[in-house]
């Protein structure tokens, strides 16, 4: 198969070795579990159980309420003890509401269990991803996006190609890699089950090639079974290769548009983690509960992949590989490209977590001062986007957010591979959140002005419709008491029925009035 | 158990400014060290104190602008410009070109434009105009190699006229200095002569006097060196020394007896140092690809017409100034197409 390249990308000291070496382990049911109401990009789930609750494994817990949402199950059975801010993993390093369980240690299912569907093939895409939607998947890769919205058909938009993401380019993350060892047929099984979906004539299964087992695996699974449309694809190991623009180009030649998706190109990406988890959810019935998180790095004493519940702290996913070495200082989750180092080891782990990795002082070196930008290009020459970080970092300390954007802010994947160039170690990926986050507060400041004008400007009308009025009845009415004496008997007919008039429009106006009133009192 | 929290990427960080600043020092050992061997302890007592003055000015206006000395000496750059001054100037030069020369271009061209990173201009170019135009004099006694051996000229000797601005006792400039290629040209042309007259001359080897051949090689090592190690990319060398000699074998092929051969340009003068230590300098030059070849194009042609037509024998230290004038814009204009847009970069 004829692949191609994207612009930039650097080739990092993979360090994959040291997680693979050990077989996936899976943990057991700790004493308590924290599991966030909020896992993933959307809205915050709706807490459906109140403390004291007796609760069943698989139970919905966390009602999806918006279209961009996803449900959050019991990973296991006991008791509700409450909703408490708990830390989460999340950059802030601050607290969220979590779901605080205690475990019974039965691990029970309960009695309204989702229906396991073998024959997926007669059902229709509809319910299937009604499926997905009710078994609250998101992108399992990291970035926790609802998976059930990137199912729903696109109108105007034809889906002929399945990608699957197996490349898992960061450093250190092997999660992907073990599953596809470890379960290649239940992956293949989730591919055809969402090619079914959306009517993907073909899939393309891409898996770096620096993980020679998981390729030999899948191989082997797609040629003993009725996979004749699904392709295993070794593609070269480039960080940020596993970015789904990039994979796309890198197997296609051609580019998401900008401002588009996927499916502007006839295509859906999903990673190996999600479509294992479809596959549970479909054909046995699971809610995603549980994943494969590599707990990793020189911090700590036996990196390997372990399973583990939503909501087990890392605290214990660390003690299963081993515990912490000696003078470990940084806990990150994620790789360590994207990831974002943790302030605590009680947070626990949530469906984006793809990935533990702890250092100590002397892996990750402090880098030296922060020194000006010399525009020397290093970050231009890596960037997968093809901007230019160098001219965006000047726009983004300047708060230009206008010119930012003209270069491509939002184009911007944060990958990091600028800032890990860069010899004046300058946060540039920072720079580029902190201009994004700038713009959308704005962008929402705006919308709120915007509307409170509106809101102003009606109910100066109204006054001024209502003074006008006021002033023509009046009129009227001087009008007509100036005209009785003249004409008492032929036009009272007329004066009757002007007042009847009015007074049909003054019941009718106010009502209206009220109405509009109200609507901007709820608005308020 | 409690963590610090750091930003990403959690990796060991690769360059540093220092480090990169230091290979591009080491890159030009070998050419500092040739043209030692050929003109003299002068080329390395300007190093020395040129570069001695840089960082002195460099802690001076870094100190006044109260920022960390100690991290800013550590980047290396004033050491780098220093060098870069010196190796443009004429051994045996007196003291005082030296440290006005550093001094406008540390204090002028760098600190009041706001520093590393900040400079507009060239600052090792600037402090080379400056004394250049000032001090044309100074300027054009370039010691020769057989002078210089046959007046057995010593290092003291070199620090006596150095540091005097005088030569020792019963020496004289006329016998120890000699045109330099660029001179000896342009000169030969002005009053008549061929090109052919010219480099036929015995001080002439393949294509240029055989000193500026050798130190132009090694410098060139130096520069592929700085290729090979990705401390520079490929554009701004390779379009400035193809488009000085695709301009001059133009001319010379339209006329060989009038306008120089593209090998005597390419190897002449301070076209190959200018190329690959000069015109690089990431903080002056254009920084998207397609800007960096033009920001080249336009060194090597305004290095010609000043050489060919210009009032002065050399012409790379003004081409380099004119188009850092020119980097922003060539740099607005230039962008890359961004990954997933069409047409330009302009989204």
């Amino acid at each position: 198969m004829q692949l191609h390249h994207f612009h930039g990308g650097l080739k990092l000291d993979e360090h994959k070795a040291e997680s693979t070496a050990r077989p996936l382990l899976t943990m057991g049911v700790p004493k308590y579990l924290y599991v966030p109401l909020s896992q993933h990009i959307g809205a915050q789930t709706e807490c459906v159980v109140e403390a004291g609750d007796r609760i069943a494994k698989g139970q919905r817990i966390g009602r999806a309420k918006d279209y961009i949402c996803a449900n959050v199950h019991a990973p296991t059975s006991g008791w509700i003890r409450g909703i408490v801010e708990h830390p989460v993993p999340h950059p802030s390093g601050l607290s969220a509401p979590c779901i605080k369980i205690e475990t019974d240690g039965r691990d029970r299912w309960g009695d309204d269990r989702l229906e396991p569907w073998r024959d997926w093939r007669e059902r229709d895409p509809r319910s299937l991803r009604e499926r997905v939607r009710d078994a609250g998947i998101v992108g399992m890769g990291g970035a926790a996006f609802p998976t059930a919205v990137k199912l729903n058909p696109r109108p105007g938009k034809r889906i002929h190609t399945l990608v699957v993401n197996g490349a898992e380019c960061e450093p250190y993350i092997t999660c992907d890699d073990l599953l596809m060892r470890t379960h290649p047929e239940a992956i293949l099984e989730g591919a055809r089950i969402v090619a079914h979906m959306v009517g993907a004539e073909r899939v393309l299964f891409a898996v770096e090639d620096n993980k020679p087992e998981a390729l030999r695996a899948l191989t082997d699974a797609v040629a003993s079974g009725e996979h004749d449309f699904i392709r295993i694809v070794s593609i070269p190991s480039v960080y940020p290769t596993g970015g789904e623009r990039q994979l796309i180009k890198v197997l296609t030649g051609r580019e998401v548009p900008s401002a588009g998706l996927p499916a502007d190109l006839g295509m859906v990406c999903h990673n190996t983690g999600t479509l294992k988890a479809i596959r549970e959810a479909v054909v046995a019935g699971q809610p995603l509960i549980s994943r494969i998180v590599t707990v990793t790095g020189p911090g700590v004493r036996e990196p390997r992949n372990v399973e583990a519940l939503i909501g087990t702290p890392f605290a214990d996913l660390v003690a299963a590989a081993g515990g912490y070495r000696p003078d470990v200082d940084r806990l990150v989750m994620g790789g360590p490209m994207m990831g974002f180092a943790v302030g605590d080891d009680a947070v626990p782990i949530i469906k984006g977590t793809n990935c533990l990795l702890a250092t100590r002082p002397q892996d990750t070196p402090q880098p030296g001062p922060v020194m000006p930008c010399i525009r020397c290009g290093e970050c231009t020459r890596v960037c997968p986007a093809n901007l230019l970080p160098q001219q965006m970092y000047w726009f983004a300390k300047s708060k230009d957010f206008d010119t930012i954007q003209d270069y491509g802010l939002f184009d911007c994947i944060e990958c990091g591979c600028c800032a890990q160039v860069c010899p004046s170690n300058i946060p540039l990926v920072q720079y580029y959140r902190f201009a994004k986050q700038e713009i959308w507060g704005r962008e929402k400041e705006r919308q709120k002005a915007d509307l409170a004008r509106e809101r102003f400007e009606f109910r100066q009308q109204r006054q001024e419709r209502e003074e006008r009025e006021k002033a023509e009845r009046l009129a009227r009415k001087k009008a007509a008491l100036a005209k009785k004496d003249s004409a008492p008997t032929e036009k009272k007919a007329a004066i009757e029925d002007a007042i009847e008039r009015a007074r049909a429009r003054k019941t009718a106006q106010p009502a209206k009035e009220r109405s509009a009133q109200d609507r901007e009192r709820a608005d308020g | 158990m409690r963590f610090r929290t750091r930003t990403s990427p959690h990796m060991v960080p690769g360059h540093s400014v220092g480090g990169l600043m230091r290979q591009v020092l080491y890159a030009l050992i070998p050419g500092t060290l040739a043209m030692a061997w050929f003109f003299g302890w002068g080329v390395l007592v300007n190093v020395v104190l040129s570069v001695l003055f840089a960082v002195m000015f460099e802690a001076l206006m870094v100190t006044l602008r109260r920022r960390p000395v100690g991290v800013t000496l550590g980047d290396s750059s004033a050491v780098l410009a220093g060098w870069l001054f010196a190796l443009a100037i004429p051994p045996l030069a007196p003291v005082w070109v030296l440290l006005v020369g550093t001094g406008f271009a540390i204090v002028v061209a760098k600190h009041l434009y706001g520093g590393l990173g900040y400079n507009p201009f060239n600052p090792a170019m600037v402090g080379y105009v400056v004394v250049l135009v000032s001090f044309p004099r100074e300027l054009s006694l370039w010691p020769s190699p057989e002078g210089l051996a046959d007046a057995s000229f010593t290092l003291w000797q070199t620090l006596q006229t150095t540091l005097t601005g005088r030569l020792p006792e019963g020496m004289d400039w006329d016998a120890i200095t000699r045109a330099t290629p660029m001179d000896m040209m342009r000169e030969a042309l002005v009053s008549g002569q061929t090109v052919h007259e010219v480099t036929r001359s015995p001080v002439f080897g393949s294509f240029s006097q055989t000193e500026w051949e050798w130190a132009g090689n090694l410098f060139l090592l130096g520069g592929l060196w700085l290729l090979y190690r990705r401390v520079i990319t490929w554009h701004i060398p390779v379009s400035m020394l193809l488009s000085l000699a695709t301009i001059a074998g133009v001319f010379w092929v339209i006329d060989p007896d009038q306008f120089a051969s593209p090998a005597f340009h390419v190897f002449s003068g301070a076209a190959i140092i200018g190329a690959f230590f000069i015109a690089t300098d990431p903080v002056s030059a254009a920084t998207t690809p397609l800007g960096r070849i033009l920001f080249g194009i336009g060194i090597g042609i305004l290095t010609y017409i000043i050489r060919t037509w210009g009032g002065y024998p050399d012409g790379v230290a003004f081409a380099v100034l004119l188009m850092n004038m020119v980097a922003p814009t060539l740099d607005h204009y230039t962008r890359p197409r961004i990954f997933g847009h069409s047409g330009d970069g302009r989204g």
